[in-house]
């Protein structure tokens, strides 16, 4: 409850010995660490197709597709991918959740992407290929580099947005598989327990230290450009 | 030329997450539904001592795979569609009539539930389950006033001192259609489950009067709200009472003298289940007294076995919060399916709430 009454680390103990909560954190993580690496690479393979698509019916279509998970409630898109699985019979567990959330991180990927992609000169890559690259190698050495901040906050978005999700989760998830916010919104009927406090202190500081990290390393980079 | 290559980077996509699908399917697979066979129990969260899990696995050898979910609503969506199959789960007294009336619970058969004589007989025989074939009742409450004893300068007896106006902005209700319409209804006397339009409109007019006093419509913050003294007076459950009163012993819970709602979470078998002979196993094990005792003084809700009350500490026994006088119980009355007459209420709540 939201009351102070002291302090005292009996609730990280309490934490670590708690199974169903430890395994919902490792669902949670895991699922956010393949479903954003993978929506990722989706993402960026697909946002370069849609740029070098013609102007046209097929390619305002393809975007406006992309904008359908995006735009619609979550509450649509999860009822409607768990029929989806339903129709196709799969068994709901692990599998289902991740292809959700792959599912509707991709989008996010795409929107980050296309927008560094349309920054690029017209014609580097023809450039590239002129001065004799594979199309392999001025993909790798040539596009990616150039869009890689893109890349990267779709990454991040992904990973939040997997971490954060809740209905889309509860729908695909099956026996056994849970995680942190299944079990958060499980309790909050019943106030939730000490526990859950411990673990989201960890959680900020974990994030507070990544972001630190990430800016440390940014103007690392940046002293690093500056001297050469 | 151009077409060909998205064709192919889609081909490619699709392929990969092919791959990546039968790759997880073998891989991690066996955390889901694996080869030995499990219970799948799908509960509110927190609302079992885990304990008693544990136990029930070394007793009978029977492994529980125990899944939550938060409300009625979402738990009837998820069994509905038939996507996990559950064994065992625990609505509450409408939710059940409602998915006994659409044919998602299986009869239980009592001849392997032998603890079910405990249940004492108020929860035989009830209107939301009239044939006793679909539940046996797991914990039970009340609605009633939580009132801060500081703020207040005498406590509330009726409904109607949630009308009073010396309370302006110091009152907590709930967002909830049928709680709050059901207050207002019973303060007028009616049942709370009428389907008469003009009751109905009656008690949104009513609501519309009390709105200038109320603070906020909350959900589970409102506990939050009460124990940090931010409103004198609000309606609450029973069973999250002994929680509020734990943390501030200002607080205190009445039963309005014109009756309220009761309320019963059962334990029902769903369609999809199965297991049936493991599930009537768990029901039976929680049925047992001791056990009961030992759930019910974990949760802190009122459990409707008399056997497993009696075995409680005995505050929480004694405690006219969770097992109040049965003449007032007499009184009160459960919520009921109301099918399709439920647009009545949704129409006039979403009045009040835009009024």
């Amino acid at each position: 409850m939201a009351v102070l009454n002291g302090f005292t680390l009996k609730w990280y103990v309490e934490l670590f010995k708690n199974e169903t909560i430890l395994s919902a954190l490792y669902y949670t993580v895991t699922i956010a660490i393949i479903a954003s690496v993978v929506s990722t690479i989706f993402g960026t393979i697909t946002s370069i197709g849609i740029h070098k698509m013609k102007k046209g019916k097929a390619k305002s279509a393809l975007l406006n597709i992309n904008y359908l998970p995006v735009l619609n409630t979550e509450i649509v898109t999860g009822v409607a991918i768990m029929s989806l699985f339903a129709f196709a019979k799969m068994d709901f567990g692990f599998n289902t959740m991740l292809i959700s959330h792959i599912m509707f991180c991709t989008p996010y990927v795409i929107l980050s992407v296309l927008p560094k992609l349309r920054q690029l000169p017209d014609n580097i890559e023809e450039a590239a290929l002129d001065l004799g690259a594979t199309p392999w190698y001025a993909i790798r050495k040539i596009i990616i580099p150039q869009i890689k901040p893109g890349v990267i906050s779709g990454f991040l978005m992904a990973f939040t947005m997997s971490i954060d999700d809740f209905i889309i989760s509860f729908f695909n998830t099956g026996n056994g598989v849970s995680n942190l916010s299944i079990e958060i919104y499980g309790m909050a009927r019943r106030g939730i327990k000490p526990e859950i406090n411990a673990l989201s202190t960890l959680m900020f500081a974990t994030v507070l230290v990544l972001l630190f990290l990430a800016n440390r390393k940014e103007s690392i980079i940046k002293n690093v450009a500056n001297r050469m | 030329m151009k077409k060909n290559k998205i064709f192919s980077l889609k081909t490619l996509a699709l392929a990969s997450l092919i791959c990546a699908t039968s790759i997880f399917s073998t891989g991690c697979g066996s955390s889901g539904q694996g080869s030995s066979k499990v219970l799948n129990v799908y509960n509110v969260g927190d609302y079992i001592d885990e304990s008693l899990i544990t136990q029930f696995e070394e007793e009978t050898g029977i492994k529980v795979q125990y899944s939550t979910y938060d409300t009625n609503e979402m738990m009837y969506q998820k069994v509905k569609s038939g996507s996990t199959k559950y064994d065992l789960v625990f609505p509450s007294d409408y939710m059940v009539q409602k998915m006994s009336r659409e044919g998602m619970l299986k009869k239980i058969n009592f001849n392997n539930v032998p603890n079910y004589k405990y249940v004492d007989k108020e929860f035989k025989n009830t209107k939301y389950d009239p044939t006793n074939e679909y539940s046996v009742p797991y914990m039970w409450g009340t609605l009633g006033i939580v009132y801060n004893k500081k703020m207040v300068d005498k406590a509330p007896t009726s409904w109607d001192d949630l009308w009073n106006p010396k309370y302006k902005r110091n009152l907590l209700m709930f967002d909830s259609v049928r709680d709050t319409m059901g207050v207002a209804l019973k303060r007028l006397g009616y049942s709370m489950n009428t389907t008469d339009p003009k009751e109905i409109s009656r008690a949104e007019k009513l609501l519309e009067k009390q709105k200038p006093i109320v603070l906020a419509y909350v959900n589970d913050d409102g506990k939050d709200r009460m124990i940090g003294e931010e409103a004198a007076m609000g309606i609450f459950y029973s069973g999250d009472v002994p929680l509020m009163k734990g943390e501030n012993e200002n607080l205190e819970y009445v039963i309005p003298k014109e009756g309220t709602n009761v309320w019963t979470d059962a334990i029902c078998i769903p369609n999809t289940a199965d297991n049936e002979d493991w599930a009537e196993a768990f029901i039976n094990f929680l049925c047992d007294p001791e056990v009961n005792a030992k759930n019910a003084e974990y949760i802190g809700y009122s459990t409707p076995i008399s056997q497993g009350k009696n075995k409680l500490p005995e505050e929480m026994r004694n405690d006219k919060t969770l097992y109040p006088d049965p003449s007032i119980l007499k009184k009160c009355e459960p919520f009921l399916d109301l099918e399709d007459k439920i647009k009545l209420y949704d129409k006039s709540w979403i009045k009040l709430k835009s009024f």
